[in-house]
């Protein structure tokens, strides 16, 4: 279908978007990458009264290191996201996940602002933000807000940010780690039937602070706390990861969707929790 | 780029004139593709163009209530609101039956419903506008009321008592059955050394043509004539609807087919929100454009193949089968479509199950019901698939039954090489296949040997392979039996004119069409032969009922057998044609003359005496120096039609090697073989790529396609997001391999290729996957093979 | 009013917001060559450059692109950048109904440009969001290979 009729503004600056949103209040939906949004316009399942595109904000842009955290920018691009040094150096898992992420085309458009506001539960993005312990930086007339990306996404397709806020950026905890991503989708590019971010450190061959975020299973990503809790302080063994994957049953209640049922999606849950930590089994032993 | 002279082909210039057929020349029209310079419908633009939108049915089953439009005839752009009842003023509805389907029967279908919607999707009203935008925007502005109607939905309960019958007049939802029974198959069951049964699903899925649906109608009241641009596989069809339709003389309708983004037996069928945009047309008197959106697509394209199957097999000791029992069901939607009708499929299936084999005893069922869903009808390979998978599947159980190799089984039971004419159980009368040659070639090219050493290695890994092969026929080249001799203006003949210019130019017009199949490029080939010219000097006209011979399009791979033939008999006698002019001109006998590249030679040594261009010079602007009696129209036209066998049958087998991971349920294609035989081959290059493309359509509906309603008739899988087609990624590495059995019922010997692919890839797919899950117990019959169903038949799911 | 490059060459024109990248070349400057497949950023037939990246052009808002720089098949053909691909895939029959095609030439443009050295697994990758109903993809894929090829 052709989108609705709507307007279109382009800021050039934070003030452009607070202005904006003084003038327009409710009516005005932000466009950034539009990877998501432009596609649901064509569903006609929203009509917006403004679109405020806000990616020739360069306050937005840039990945940098600030200390022990990394910040990145809203509006990079995955494709960017995948590409860049630091990224790649300080919070790999954000690169593995790009590819995962739909197509060249679209990774060349969709931000990680855009991907985490959507916070559409299948995504890739949001879970690596979670999985990381990452913070969302919101602004507003009111300055900057900091929201634990653990609390950001509260509901499908819902996220924290308050009437008036922007995702300005996306900030890093920069801690040595274990950290990988896996999925399963039905087609290359598709989103996951199940996928999990997983993120832990390995002290004294003790597993320390896991985050198996999963995706694909919830009405967001979903921070398994029981599985985590079956793996703290303990080490990372056949022993362990098995009742990581049973602790599933606490942390997950999928919806069912075209490709299945819930508990098909609770066994790729657990497959996926097996791959994954499978592949960490050796160093960690070695470390103990 | 790209021009085709001998020398780019491979060729000596002894190999001409003869050597065009059976070489991969490239297609003409494949460089305007590549560059983005094709004319597909919605390029098309006319002055004073309106554009069309649907409001259409959001329940599968409703009665129309109060339509209003005021708010939609106030948006901007918006000119005119049309209701079914607007419609019916011009426009007569149609019913889809045919006789020779004794007992069939459906109901009257307007272009728009007048009082019940019967499907989720249905067209319901249109808004004309400005722009598709405004369209729209005043679809959005409509305010029907419906008041939603029980909705008969499972076919499977359609004739149970109880059940919605969706067209009271009918009497019940049963639109056709037919049972084709031959031999004693109770006391074959009975002697049986072992029989296996299975139950078969393959699902609903549709055709998504990456082209929509798409038409432009102008109905010029100066002239009174319909000018349809359509992107179709059978514009003389389709004039003929539309003018019966709109009680129009059929002389005052042309239709025009420029390019087409594919079709695939979606194009092929009438469509009632295309019959409401000729009719608006028709009242309008302006151009009225209406190009689907992929969201209509999904709705209101055909759907094809929702089959529920029961099979039976029973097989002797040594492995001989001595009968099939098969009962098909099929659910169709709420009417049969025009004009082929949706009882076509489900007698495919009657007609082709154990169709490779030599067996006596045969039963087996179709019934054909009315639902709430989304209509079906015939799609890429007719029926083939499901009776291939069928019979494919029931092969294999029957094996497994006897601890024999699935080759050796399918050796001892193909028709024999040397057993033709055949005719089969289901009464297919057979003029020549090649079972056992294709099954050798295919051996040839699978290395069965590594491939079993390589599943047993990786399985002690727990790594699951499977190997699977699936035997079928095709049905092609087509008679009046298929669709004429019930009483459908379906036309099985075609024609060709051929004519040759002042320069020595050759321009050949065809009623078969190009929907990317490459038929411009195999018709340049065979008239480039017939006449003797350079493939380039031919330019080919297909697509405009106002320029071309009359004929059926395209369907059923019958381009090339059918057109291919026609083009090939009205070359020859244009060739012969200026023979007769170029030995008056030269004193000398025809034929001692011939065409060779363009020039006219001495039979005899090749001397040159003239060229082409010379001859056209003269009989075009000298006329007046040749004999006063000389025949001198350098044009002719030929018809063709089969008239030995009511269809050519074709044949082939595949093989699919695949991985299927038992923790995911996930297939992996790995690699896939195709053998077919489909009589002289024109183009191979062409042939094994429609063979390809074939294949991934059917590993589409094995693996991906799926139309899912829920219980209430509403249409789930609606995006191309939900719908999985095959993407690049996870498609295999195909091989080829041919035998030729040219047919004895033309000239040029070609039967069809475009299906085979298709036909065959879902039952070797199955049998792959099910050969990888054999150690674990584990056997799925229901297509798509989902990884649900995977892991529900491991039982790692309930 | 934006003013943007198409193909090279300087545009103005006033753009209503609704109106996506793919209608405003088919529509307002008859670039007909891109196509519009599904609309919804999933096909891939409408793939264009914008400032030198490939992007579904159904997917970017027309009114967004004043000062940006537009390719489109049109324009990638007249440069001669990628007249061997055209011509492997006219040679390898690449090409069916070639509604896929521009897009597909797009895509497989990027892989040309940025990925010289890739296998055939990385060339399906590449072209996995771009749909092809007619050839079972195998001879794109040989296409795509045999000019990456030629070009090493």
């Amino acid at each position: 279908m052709k989108w609705p009729a709507m307007t279109y503004h382009r800021a050039t600056s934070l003030a452009d978007v607070w202005a904006a949103f003084a003038a327009h209040g409710p009516s005005v939906t932000i466009l950034a990458g539009g990877q998501t949004l432009l596609a649901t316009l064509a569903f006609r399942l929203s009509e917006p009264g403004m679109l405020l595109d806000i990616t020739r904000i360069p306050e937005l842009r840039g990945i940098t290191l600030q200390g022990q955290v990394l910040r990145i920018g809203a509006l990079t691009r995955h494709v960017e996201l995948g590409r860049d040094l630091l990224v790649r150096q300080h919070a790999p898992l954000l690169a593995q996940a790009v590819p995962h992420i739909a197509h060249p085309a679209i990774r060349n458009r969709g931000t990680i602002g855009g991907s985490l506001a959507y916070a559409d539960p299948a995504a890739e993005l949001p879970a690596c933000a979670v999985a990381l312990d990452a913070v969302v930086v919101a602004a507003s007339t009111a300055g900057e807000r900091r929201i634990p990306a653990s609390a950001f996404f509260t509901d499908l397709l819902q996220n924290a940010l308050a009437p008036g806020e922007i995702i300005v950026a996306v900030e890093i905890p920069i801690q040595p780690s274990l950290a990988a991503i896996d999925e399963v989708a039905r087609r290359s590019g598709d989103y996951a039937m199940a996928g999990l971010a997983a993120a832990m450190r390995v002290h004294d061959g003790r597993v320390v602070a896991p985050r198996l975020v999963y995706f694909g299973v919830g009405r967001g990503p979903v921070l398994a706390g029981a599985a985590c809790r079956a793996l703290e302080g303990r080490p990372l063994t056949a022993e362990s990861i098995a009742a990581a994957q049973a602790a599933l049953t606490t942390d997950l209640d999928p919806p069912q969707d075209l490709h299945g049922p819930s508990e098909m999606k609770r066994h790729l849950a657990r497959v996926l929790t097996a791959r994954v930590l499978n592949a960490w089994l050796r160093p960690t032993e070695m470390a103990a | 780029m790209n021009q085709i002279t001998p020398a780019s082909i491979g060729l000596s210039r002894e190999d001409l004139p003869n050597s065009y057929i059976g070489r991969s020349v490239p297609r003409p029209n494949a460089p305007k593709l590549v560059q983005g310079r094709a004319t597909y419908t919605d390029d098309v633009v006319l002055p004073r163009m309106l554009h069309t939108a649907f409001l259409r049915s959001p329940c599968a089953h409703a009665r129309i209530g109060a339509i209003e439009t005021a708010a939609a005839m106030a948006v901007p752009g918006v000119v005119r609101v049309f209701t079914g009842a607007d419609i019916a003023k011009v426009c007569d509805p149609w019913v889809a039956t045919l006789d020779h389907l004794k007992g069939m029967k459906s109901a009257p279908q307007y272009p728009l419903p007048l009082h019940r919607a019967t499907w989720q999707g249905e067209p319901i009203v249109a808004v004309l506008a400005e722009t598709r935008a405004a369209a729209e925007d005043g679809v959005a502005a409509l305010a029907v009321t419906f008041e939603p109607l029980p909705a008969q939905t499972d076919m499977e309960s359609a004739l149970a008592p109880g059940a919605v019958v969706i067209h009271p007049e009918l009497g019940d939802n049963l639109v056709f059955t037919r049972t084709a029974e031959t031999g004693d198959v109770a006391a074959a069951f009975a002697a049986a050394h072992k029989v296996v049964e299975a139950r078969f699903v393959t699902g609903r899925h549709t055709g998504v043509t990456l082209e929509p649906r798409s038409i432009i109608a102008d109905y010029n009241r100066a002239d009174g004539t319909l000018t349809v641009h359509h992107s179709t596989q059978a514009p003389h069809m389709m004039q003929g609807v539309f003018a019966k339709q709109l009680r129009m003389a059929e002389g005052d309708v042309r239709v025009i087919c420029k390019d087409v983004g594919g079709s695939f037996g979606i194009k092929v069928h009438v469509y009632p929100d295309e019959v409401a945009v000729a009719a608006m047309a028709r009242i309008m008197g302006r151009p009225v454009k209406f190009i689907a959106d992929r969201f209509e697509a999904f709705a209101s394209d055909i759907h094809a193949r929702d089959h529920r199957i029961h099979g039976r097999l029973a097989v002797d000791a040594e492995g001989r089968v001595l009968a099939f029992d098969v009962d098909d069901l099929t659910g169709i939607g709420p009417y049969s479509v025009y004009p082929r009708t949706s009882a076509i499929e489900g007698n495919q299936v009657v007609n082709l199950c154990g169709g490779p084999y030599d067996f006596r005893n045969y039963r087996c069922t179709t019934t054909v019901v009315l639902q709430n869903k989304a209509p079906t009808c015939q799609y890429r390979a007719v029926g083939h698939p499901i009776a291939t998978a069928v019979t494919e599947g029931l092969m294999d159980l029957a094996a497994e039954a006897l601890g024999m190799d699935p080759i050796e089984i399918r050796r001892r039971n193909l028709i024999r090489d040397d057993a033709y004419p055949y005719t089969s159980p289901a009464g297919m009368r057979f003029e020549g296949l090649s079972h056992h040659a294709s099954l050798d070639k295919l051996l040839q090219m699978v290395p069965v040997a590594r491939i079993r050493a390589d599943q047993a290695e990786a399985r002690s890994r727990g790594v699951y392979r499977g190997l699977g092969i699936a035997a079928f026929i095709e049905l092609t080249n087509p008679s009046p039996f298929m669709y004429g001799i019930g009483g459908a203006r379906i036309s099985a003949q075609d024609g060709c004119t051929v004519r040759m210019d002042p320069d020595g130019s050759i321009v050949a017009s065809s009623g078969v069409t190009e929907q990317g199949q490459g038929t411009e490029a195999i018709l340049a080939q065979i008239v480039a032969h017939g006449v003797g010219v350079a493939v380039e000097r031919v330019k080919i006209i297909t697509g405009d009922t106002q320029t071309t011979p009359y004929g059926g399009g395209t369907w059923a791979c019958r381009g090339a057998g059918i057109g291919g033939e026609a083009a090939l008999q009205s070359a020859i006698a244009l060739k012969q044609q200026l023979l007769d002019v170029a030995g008056a001109m030269l004193q000398a006998a025809p034929d001692s003359l011939d065409i060779v590249l363009g020039r006219i030679v001495d039979k005899a040594g090749g001397a040159e005496r003239m060229t082409l261009h010379e001859l056209g010079r003269i009989v075009y602007f000298r006329g007046d120096t040749l004999p006063r009696e000389l025949q001198r129209e350098l044009v002719q036209t030929r018809h063709f039609i089969t008239k030995e066998y009511p269809f050519a049958f074709t044949n082939g087998i595949q093989a699919s090697w695949v991985e299927v991971d038992p923790a995911t349920g996930m297939v992996k294609l790995l690699e896939h073989w195709c053998v077919e035989d489909c009589g002289r081959i024109v183009n191979p290059m062409l042939v094994d790529e429609q063979v390809r493309g074939g294949i991934v359509q059917g590993i589409g509906g094995a693996l991906y396609e799926h139309c899912i309603y829920d219980a209430q008739g509403n249409l789930l899988t609606t995006t191309l997001a939900d719908y999985l087609v095959p993407m690049s990624a996870e498609m295999p590495e195909m091989h080829v391999g041919h035998v030729e059995t040219p047919t004895r019922e033309s000239l040029l010997g070609a039967k069809g290729a475009g299906e085979a692919g298709t036909a065959g890839a879902p039952g070797a797919i199955m049998n792959a996957i099910n050969d990888a899950l054999r150690p674990l117990g584990a056997r799925v019959h229901e297509q798509p093979f989902t990884p649900e169903r995977i892991l529900r038949a491991l039982g790692t799911i309930a | 009013m934006i003013t943007l490059t198409v193909n090279g060459e300087r545009v103005s024109r006033h753009v209503d917001p609704r109106r996506h990248l793919i209608d405003f070349l088919r529509l307002d400057l008859g670039l007909t060559g891109s196509h519009a497949g599904c609309e919804h950023g999933v096909c891939g037939a409408c793939t264009v450059r914008v400032d030198g990246e490939i992007v579904r052009g159904c997917l970017v808002l027309a009114a967004s692109l004043d000062g940006a720089e537009v390719t489109t098949i049109e324009g990638l053909s007249d440069s001669g950048e990628v007249a061997d691909l055209q011509a492997n895939f006219v040679a390898r029959n690449a090409a069916q109904c070639g509604f896929c095609t521009p897009g597909m030439i797009m895509t497989a443009a990027d892989i040309l440009a940025h990925q010289k050295d890739a296998t055939r697994a990385e060339i399906r990758e590449h072209l996995a969001g771009n749909y092809c109903r007619c050839t079972g993809y195998q001879a794109i894929v040989d296409a795509v290979e045999a000019t990456l090829e030629a070009r090493r």
